[in-house]
């Protein structure tokens, strides 16, 4: 039964044969360091160009991100590591900044995702008939309004007024921080319906499976079947839908800043900058800096998380016996 | 506890075999039907290729004169429809069309024209005064809501006609006396009416078919058409194709059969389509990429040319500390022009200190102010922000777009280096930015011009104080009055004198606007392979004059 | 049955889309008339919205919308005057229809192999270069993979024309930069299915029953891992088939796709509904082919 030792083995918990799997994975760990390394430098890089430290470091270092300055369209160098763009500012100082951005609706399209997504698709597929139904069209609605209409909407009608309630509650309160939390609202919006719709897929496939019926037999709850017994087998899907979902919003930021509705400058995005950097390809002259080190450090960013994903699967999966 | 595990009956025998055998079937089916779709892509649309085939800018939203104001509308429309008189390739002076010649009273209001006999619709019969008559009764129609409508305002009750408060069409100041002769009578002498009567707008429609077809009737087949060319297609998103009207007047002066307009908004599209032969000629200012203008004006096919365009941007005039003309003059002293024009627009465009284009028949413009930062900021002080203190942060309204971002942004770092002023961007998008304009719910808002005919009217006209695009909350009752002194002058002499008085007013004393540079415009063309496109101030180009070389 | 009855829904459905869609779009400010340059006089202001009825109450427009919807009339466009959204539409549809089907095709064509081929070799460094390269094509939008394929297989080689839509082999890289994205989520969710099913009872039963490896792959993991791509490919088709903005910009197709976000942003309210009650109508019956194959290919799936 539930003793410590079973044929003279130490038995661990579930949970601790989990981080043991996840450990062994080498390229998630790898990935998941990647992923650590890279919040640490976003958020201690306003500081590399504080008085007190800019001086020991190189200069590449130290650019503030909105500076303009004559150095227009350098390729990459000494001075600018990532070169510059057609105002002069440096382009390391930017995509350090708009880590933060990226990151964060990264985040938030993966947590909105992640949470109503989930949620609502395997009470879908669980409940099934006409709750499914409906919870299924509800989600057909909302996928088939543009979201671009409705992103414009949110933005023109409720920008004003919410940017004047914030002025009033946090006294000189970043704008700017406005547009990004309606981006956030308006990203977050669009990114469970697909996720809910996956979800619910293989929730309906599974619900018919004899280990429900078993589970239930031993009077398992509807909850305890959904969560300890259903959702666990699909964690597989989850993560990697999850991990298809960040790049998702990131690139859907990078789509409304093509068209002019997404970050306002001069705040910069990984997506605004390969936006950016995208009308910079033709054939006479490439100033390829401007799309090369966003997109590589995007594309870097999302592999790791995705390794990291793969390591998660593999440590959660209930199948594994090691 | 029994830990989660998965157990599966595998269903027995033929039926389960027989699934996958249909889910296989229905894969590789699907593979074919998808070839099948593959190869018949564009079939059907063996066209041979036009003669001329030209990058025209944006999808013309009409091709009916009455209602277009587009650009590239306009370059489609003047293909097709033809007005009394029309501007000649090279010089972009009006010369006679539709009609043969005319005579004008002593006092400038007054116009007799006399059409040609032998101007046909292409489709067969006359083109008379009637039809003329017609078309312009039409545009000051209230209930064709007409946006150009104001460019007949000259004519008599026109304007009355237009504002609901005359309701007879018939009392329009445009008269026939017989069926190739017109009457207009104007409200006040123009020397620039002849360029108008080339206006687009003011083209002749063929009344029966619109009379028959309501809205659609451009779709309509045969359309008969007044101008050089008949409409072959109109497919949208994809190309307008154009044909030689043989019925035409100047028909031995065309010099092409077939042309094709494409509508392309993307500026590397347009520049992949004409470097790879697919198109002849690039011939809208916005499809230059500005990146690659230092290198592209170098080659032999970039041609420059100025135009009559200006951008400037708007202050709102109602809005503290706005409303007071030493913190404009300060802002606009405190902006290197030339630092906008070489290092973010490299068309080799002109700075600008006044709002009328240089290259104005009959006319120079007075100078304005120029780049001056320390009386920018003495100005300032005086003003009550000495070194920008107190000074309260203010938006730059403007719509997105790559040029007018950048333009934005090293004007903040203008302002707040040399005068250190707080600015804040605030990019929408166009309708958006259009809409908030004409509240003037702003601080400062980008903006350009154009001019619709060479003549400093109308670019000057708009800041009085009921024109709707002034936009900017000025008042003045000099600048208005000085305006209406100058268009009842005959004498172009003093016109001219008057309306500099004018201008100066606006952009050196009291500066509801800051003009930042004059417009050039750019047109892609092999002059090796293609003549016949001639560069003047309007940007016009009738297509009949343009040739492959053989 | 099951499908009459989910047929049944689309009709209040698409009720409900096109009435948000009609408020949606009103809502926003600025209007489909609204010019850089303002109209000589306010009458001409008055008339124009008369005439496209705009300043009726928003129930009687609406109805009046209906009305015209019954006999199959979508309305005039209100930035393309001379144009019906019908005109546009079928116009556009086929060509977007085609474009959509051909990368959806090349996108299945490359994600399930790849997905299949790398949860076999899981863990090897096949595996590893596998993902690597679909997550690549994750990464990488549109917007710049058509421009680079432009760049060096039309321009530079003159494999394939820079753009519009005259001959198939205009087809070719318009459907590789609307197709690449999707496929390596394809390979992904794929690979994902396969490491799921392959780990499932049933299989280790089959192997111990000494069936060949490759039966077991194709007869019996195949059809299960395929699910969870099935799911995706309903939303992605119909997201596929109303066109591509980006591609279709990039590439001069006179396809449908640009008007979607065009119209939205030109607020022409009629081309704006028009265009969502397509895509909802295609979304909704795509769905539902969807969820039908499920119950064809796993067995255990009823609908009640």
């Amino acid at each position: 039964m539930s003793d410590r030792t079973l044929n003279g083995r130490e038995r661990l918990t579930p949970s601790q044969r989990a981080r043991r799997r996840f450990m062994s994975h080498r390229v998630a760990m790898a990935s998941g360091a990647f992923v650590v390394a890279l919040i640490l430098l976003v958020l201690a890089w306003p500081i590399f160009s504080h008085p007190t430290f800019a001086p020991h470091l190189p200069q590449a270092l130290t650019w503030a991100p909105d500076k303009l300055n004559d150095a227009q369209f350098h390729p990459p160098s000494a001075a600018h590591w990532f070169g510059t763009d057609a105002l002069g500012r440096d382009q390391l100082a930017r995509v350090a900044v708009g880590a933060r951005v990226s990151l964060l609706v990264g985040a938030v399209g993966a947590g909105v995702s992640l949470i109503i997504g989930v949620l609502w698709g395997a009470i879908s597929g669980y409940v099934g008939g006409r709750t499914d139904s409906m919870m299924m069209r509800f989600v057909d609605i909302l996928y088939s309004l543009p979201s671009i209409i409705f992103v414009i909407v949110l933005i023109t009608t409720l920008e004003v007024l919410v940017k004047q309630w914030m002025a009033k509650i946090f006294v000189g309160g970043a704008p700017e921080a406005v547009r990004l939390l309606f981006l956030f609202f308006g990203i977050g919006a669009v990114s469970w319906l697909t996720m809910a719709r996956i979800v619910r897929g293989e929730v309906l496939s599974l619900r018919t499976r004899q280990f429900v019926d078993a589970s239930r037999a031993l009077g398992a709850g509807h909850a305890q079947l959904l969560f300890r017994h259903i959702l666990p087998n699909i964690s597989g899907v989850i993560i990697v839908y999850l991990a298809l979902t960040v790049p998702s919003v990131i690139l859907y930021e990078s789509f409304l800043s093509y068209l002019g509705l997404g970050i306002q400058p001069p705040m910069a995005s990984w997506g605004s900058l390969i936006a950016d950097g995208a009308q910079q390809i033709n054939p006479i002259r490439i100033y390829w800096w401007l799309l090369v080190f966003p997109a590589g450090v995007l594309t870097a960013t999302l592999l790791a998380l995705s390794f990291l994903g793969d390591g998660l699967r593999d440590a959660l999966d209930p199948r594994a016996n090691r | 506890m029994i830990p989660a595990r998965d157990d599966h009956d595998v269903p027995a025998g033929m039926n389960y075999f027989r699934r996958t055998r249909e889910s296989l079937a229905a894969y590789f089916s699907f593979l074919t039907v998808l070839l099948a779709v593959l190869s018949l892509v564009g079939c059907g649309k063996n066209e041979p290729r036009a003669d001329i085939t030209i990058i025209n800018g944006a999808e013309p939203e009409s091709l009916d004169p009455a209602i277009i104001t587009g650009q590239p509308d306009g370059r489609v429309v003047g293909a097709l429809f033809e007005g009394l008189t029309r501007l000649n390739a090279k010089t972009a002076t009006p010369e006679p069309a539709l009609a043969e010649r005319w005579e004008i009273s002593p006092d400038g209001k007054m116009y007799t024209f006399h059409l040609r006999t032998n101007a046909v619709w292409s489709t067969g019969g006359s083109i008379t005064a009637e039809d003329v008559v017609y078309s312009w009764r039409r545009v000051v129609d209230p209930l064709t809501a007409s946006d150009y409508a104001g460019q007949l305002f000259l004519v008599k009750n026109a304007e009355e006609i237009n504002g609901g408060k005359i309701k007879d069409l018939a009392a329009l100041g445009a008269q026939v006396l017989d069926p190739y002769t017109l009457r207009v009578e104007l409200v006040a002498p123009a020397s620039f009416f002849l360029d108008l009567c080339a206006f687009r707008t003011l083209a002749v429609v063929p009344r029966a078919t619109i009379e028959k077809y309501g809205d659609q009737w451009i779709m309509a087949r045969p359309l008969p058409t007044s101008g050089p060319y008949t409409l072959d297609a109109w497919r949208i998103r994809d190309k307008i194709r154009v044909r030689k009207n043989p019925r035409h007047w100047d028909a031995a002066n065309v010099q092409n059969e077939v042309v094709d307009f494409l509508p392309v908004e993307s500026p590397n599209t347009a520049l992949n389509l004409y470097e790879s032969g697919a198109a002849d000629i690039i011939w809208d200012k916005g499809l230059v990429p500005t990146e690659l203008l230092d290198i592209l004006r170098k080659r032999t096919d970039c041609h420059n040319f100025d135009y009559l365009g200006t951008y400037f941007y708007r202050y709102n005039t109602t809005h503290k500390p706005f409303d007071d003309p030493r913190v404009r003059k300060a802002l606009l002293l405190a902006v290197d022009k030339r630092r906008l024009v070489e290092r973010i627009t490299r068309a080799g465009e002109k700075t600008a200190s006044h709002l009328t284009p240089p290259g104005m028949a009959n006319y120079t413009a007075p100078e304005g102010l120029g780049y001056d930062p320390a009386l920018a900021k003495k100005l300032l002080s005086e003003a009550g922000f000495p070194g920008g203190k107190g000074f309260p942060p203010f938006q730059y309204l403007y719509n997105s777009s790559k040029v007018h971002e950048q333009i934005a942004v090293e004007l903040q770092q203008m302002w707040k280096e040399t005068l250190g002023l707080k600015m804040e961007l605030r990019q929408t998008e166009w309708k958006v930015y259009l809409a908030e304009q004409s509240k003037t719910n702003y601080h400062l808002c980008r903006s350009s011009w154009i001019g619709d005919y060479n003549d400093p009217n109308t670019f000057l006209d708009m800041f009085m104080s009921n024109n709707g695009n002034n936009r900017t909350g000025w008042v003045n009752a000099r600048y208005d009055q000085l305006m209406r002194d100058a268009n009842q002058q005959t004498d172009v002499k003093r016109r001219a004198a008057l309306l500099r008085e004018a201008e100066t007013l606006l952009i050196r004393d009291e500066l509801p606007i800051a003009p930042l540079y004059f417009y050039v415009g750019v047109t892609f063309y092999d002059p090796k392979k293609i003549e016949g496109i001639y560069s003047n101030v309007l940007d016009e180009h009738p297509i009949y004059t343009i040739r492959k070389k053989r | 049955m099951y499908f009459f009855k989910r047929a049944l829904y689309l009709i209040p459905l698409l009720l409900v889309i096109s009435f948000l869609a009609f408020v949606l779009v009103r809502v926003a400010p600025g209007g489909p008339f609204d010019k850089e340059r303002k109209p000589a006089s306010p009458e001409i202001e008055r008339n124009l919205k008369a005439k496209y009825h705009l300043d009726e109450p928003l129930w009687k427009q609406y109805a009046r919308y209906l009305a015209g919807l019954a006999r199959g009339d979508f309305g005039p466009s209100l930035k393309y005057r001379n144009h019906t959204v019908n005109d546009i539409l079928l116009q556009g549809l086929p060509v977007s229809l085609s474009l959509g089907f051909i990368a959806f095709g090349f996108a299945q064509a490359i994600g399930i192999p790849l997905g299949f081929y790398t949860a076999v070799r899981r863990g090897q460094w096949a595996d590893y270069g596998g993902s690597f390269l679909a997550l690549l094509a994750v990464c990488v939008p549109g917007f710049v993979v058509g421009p680079l394929l432009i760049m060096w297989l039309a321009v530079k080689f003159h494999w394939f024309p820079v753009g519009l839509w005259e001959t198939p082999w205009h087809a070719v890289l318009p459907m590789v930069a609307l197709g690449l994205y999707f496929g390596g989520k394809i390979a992904r969710l794929m690979r994902e299915g396969m490491l799921n099913t392959l780990s499932a009872e049933y299989i280790t039963t089959a192997r111990a029953k000494g069936l060949r490896e490759s039966v077991i792959l194709w007869k019996h993991a195949f059809r299960l891992a395929v699910l969870p791509v099935l799911s995706y490919s309903g939303p992605l088709l119909a997201d596929l088939l109303t066109g591509s903005f980006v591609v279709e910009n990039i590439f001069q197709i006179p396809g449908v796709g640009v008007f979607l976000v065009n119209s939205s942003l030109n607020r022409d309210y009629t081309m704006v509904v028009g265009l969502v009650l397509l895509y909802a109508a295609l979304l909704v019956v795509l769905n539902l082919l969807v969820d039908l194959s499920y119950s064809l290919l796993d067995p255990r799936v009823k609908h009640e």
